[in-house]
């Protein structure tokens, strides 16, 4: 999990880690183990449905300021490190 | 409408051996502003300049689904037969800089529309469309340093998120296509449609259509289906054709030899003409899909549904009915795959406007599906009613053929009328008296010739007609000529 989130962490994070990600594990087969057969399956916790705005245009932030906050810009464009692999 | 069936030729690429394709089609949607936020939907703008907090994902900023890009989703699902659903949106997760929020929100377990078809025009066939979700277009990466702009070897990348959060449908058919052909005439169609309902400009070299291509191969008449390679970076038709066409030579190629395709996805290399390995499926990502919590379920009513249906325009294939029923037989191939050119490049109404007017149906959609179809970029150019004058100047022989062809490229190059540009190269047709007086001038001058002529040798009208053209430096009509050798001969 470390490898797919990209992270580097030492042996004794790797161990902490493994335990609370177990008791969130735990947490959730108690979950499962409860009897669902009568509900229906819900998207969101939520019974909203279709929160949809007008297709109207509002105003975009200013570039330089934008950039300003970013690490690194060139060209009006963010820069960022060597990309390894493709886009997926 | 008689239709001509496919040719078997086109199906069989190396005796013994079948393509399988299945195509994936994104398409951008033609709202005015983004999915999830009111930042300008549009292309070529300078880089960074449509951006806000949400599709930056800036702390604390939530997504509002715009009400346009469903509506046009939907016109999508019903104009390819779907049935149109309750959906949600997901968030697949990645590492990759085009997404600043580090995940892209797309519909995954339940999509807006699914199960349709669509009917290749040429060939008749069903193509099951599996699904057509929505989800947002990531920006863009340049990648400098290194070699020709590809990652590997770059030294860094520079992110441009005009395009981060553009709505797209990803069309997703099911691996029905047996051919490059068939492939091509399934994304011409598609387009069309998507053109035609309204929901998107079609435009492949804006980026506007992408299509990603799944190809496997196998022996003729086995129903188990190959290993796939996804082919990616496909941005024309002449790109597809080729690609899918290498790829499948390449698979054949592999097992041949004893060796096995591996599942993977594969770049479309347009210079060297090549597909490139990107990555296997054992390193394939993990997105980590899990339903979007900003996000409420997508559940257009009945009654929206049918409102939209309403909006969507003539799509193909009645638009081809309505152009077959100007000719009183389509059966010769030509005639229907011109009007199938003519209905896929949106050229109909041209033609249906000029036939409507008086012209020649045949000469219409020959002017329409040649000249204008060549110079399709300048189509703004052209007024339905100059396209009538000047076909209806032809049909009544005002203009010869080669001298209609000239008129109308010039026309679609100035935006000026018939009328103009006929003068202004000369080709108001001689009078016929004019044309008379040329004709004797060339019989006068060639007495043995016009005796034989005389005689019955038909074959020396074309003599006559050449000299007379010389003398009117091509401005006569060799129909008119060939009537009045025919007079004078009598």
């Amino acid at each position: 999990m470390a490898n797919l989130a990209k992270l580097s962490l030492s042996e004794e994070e790797e161990l902490m880690y493994t335990g609370q990600l177990a008791a969130i594990l735990d947490h959730a087969r108690d979950i499962m183990a409860l009897d669902t057969a009568d509900l229906l399956p819900t998207a969101h916790p939520l019974e909203l449905r279709n929160v949809l705005r007008r297709d109207v245009e509002a105003p975009s932030l200013d570039r330089d300021e934008v950039l300003s906050q970013a690490p690194a810009a060139e060209g009006g464009r963010f820069m960022v490190p060597r990309i390894l692999g493709e886009a997926p | 409408m008689a239709i001509p069936m496919s040719s078997e030729a086109a199906k069989e690429f190396i005796p013994g051996w079948e393509m399988v394709i299945g195509l994936e089609v994104h398409c951008e949607l033609k709202t005015r502003t983004k999915l999830f936020c009111g930042c300008t939907n549009s292309f070529g703008q300078e880089p960074n300049t449509n951006i806000c907090p949400v599709c930056l994902g800036l702390p604390g900023s939530l997504p509002v689904i715009n009400e346009n890009a469903v509506e046009l989703a939907v016109r999508i699902g019903l104009s390819l037969n779907c049935k149109v659903d309750e959906s949600i949106f997901h968030r697949k997760n990645y590492f990759y800089p085009d997404m600043p929020k580090d995940y892209q929100v797309s519909q995954y377990e339940r999509a807006i529309n699914e199960n349709g078809y669509l009917e290749l025009p040429l060939s008749k066939k069903m193509v099951r469309i599996e699904r057509a979700h929505i989800e947002e277009d990531t920006g863009k990466s340049t990648h400098v340093g290194g070699g020709g702009g590809r990652i590997h070897g770059a030294d860094y990348s520079l992110v441009d998120y005009n395009r981060a959060g553009i709505p797209l449908v990803e069309i997703v058919s099911a691996p029905d296509l047996r051919s490059a052909d068939e492939a091509r005439e399934y994304v011409s169609e598609l387009r069309a449609i998507l053109v035609a309902s309204g929901a998107s400009d079609g435009k492949m070299e804006e980026g506007s259509l992408r299509v990603d291509a799944n190809v496997s191969v196998r022996r003729q008449g086995s129903r188990e289906f190959g290993t796939r390679c996804e082919i990616k970076n496909l941005n024309s038709l002449r790109s597809l054709v080729r690609a899918i066409g290498y790829e499948a030579q390449r698979q054949v190629e592999l097992i041949s030899s004893g060796e096995r395709v591996i599942q993977q996805t594969r770049h479309w290399n347009e210079d060297q003409g090549v597909t490139t390995a990107m990555r296997s499926k054992e390193e394939a990502y993990d997105y980590r899909y899990f339903p979007e919590p900003d996000l409420v379920p997508l559940s257009p009513s009945g009654e929206w549904i049918a409102e939209i249906q309403g909006r969507i325009g003539l799509l193909p294939a009645v638009r081809r009915e309505r152009m077959a029923s100007l000719f009183d037989s389509v059966s010769k191939g030509s005639t229907l795959d011109q009007i199938v050119t003519a209905v896929g490049l949106g050229l109909d109404d041209l033609v249906v406007a000029a036939v409507e007017s008086g012209a020649d149906p045949k000469l219409a959609l020959a002017r329409a599906t040649n000249e204008v179809a060549s110079d399709v970029g300048n189509l703004a150019n052209l007024t339905v009613a100059n396209f009538c004058e000047l076909v209806i100047m032809e049909s009544e022989g005002k203009l010869s053929a080669t001298q209609a062809k000239t008129v109308l490229s010039k026309m679609l190059e100035s935006g000026s009328g018939p009328q103009k540009v006929v003068k202004s190269l000369g080709f108001e047709a001689l009078d016929a008296s004019v044309l008379e007086g040329l004709v004797d001038q060339v019989i006068s001058s060639s007495p043995k010739e016009w005796e034989r002529f005389s005689m019955g040798e038909d074959q020396l009208s074309g003599f006559f007609i050449g000299q007379v053209m010389k003398l009117s430096k091509g401005k006569a009509d060799g129909k008119v000529v060939t009537s009045i050798l025919r007079s004078r001969r009598a």
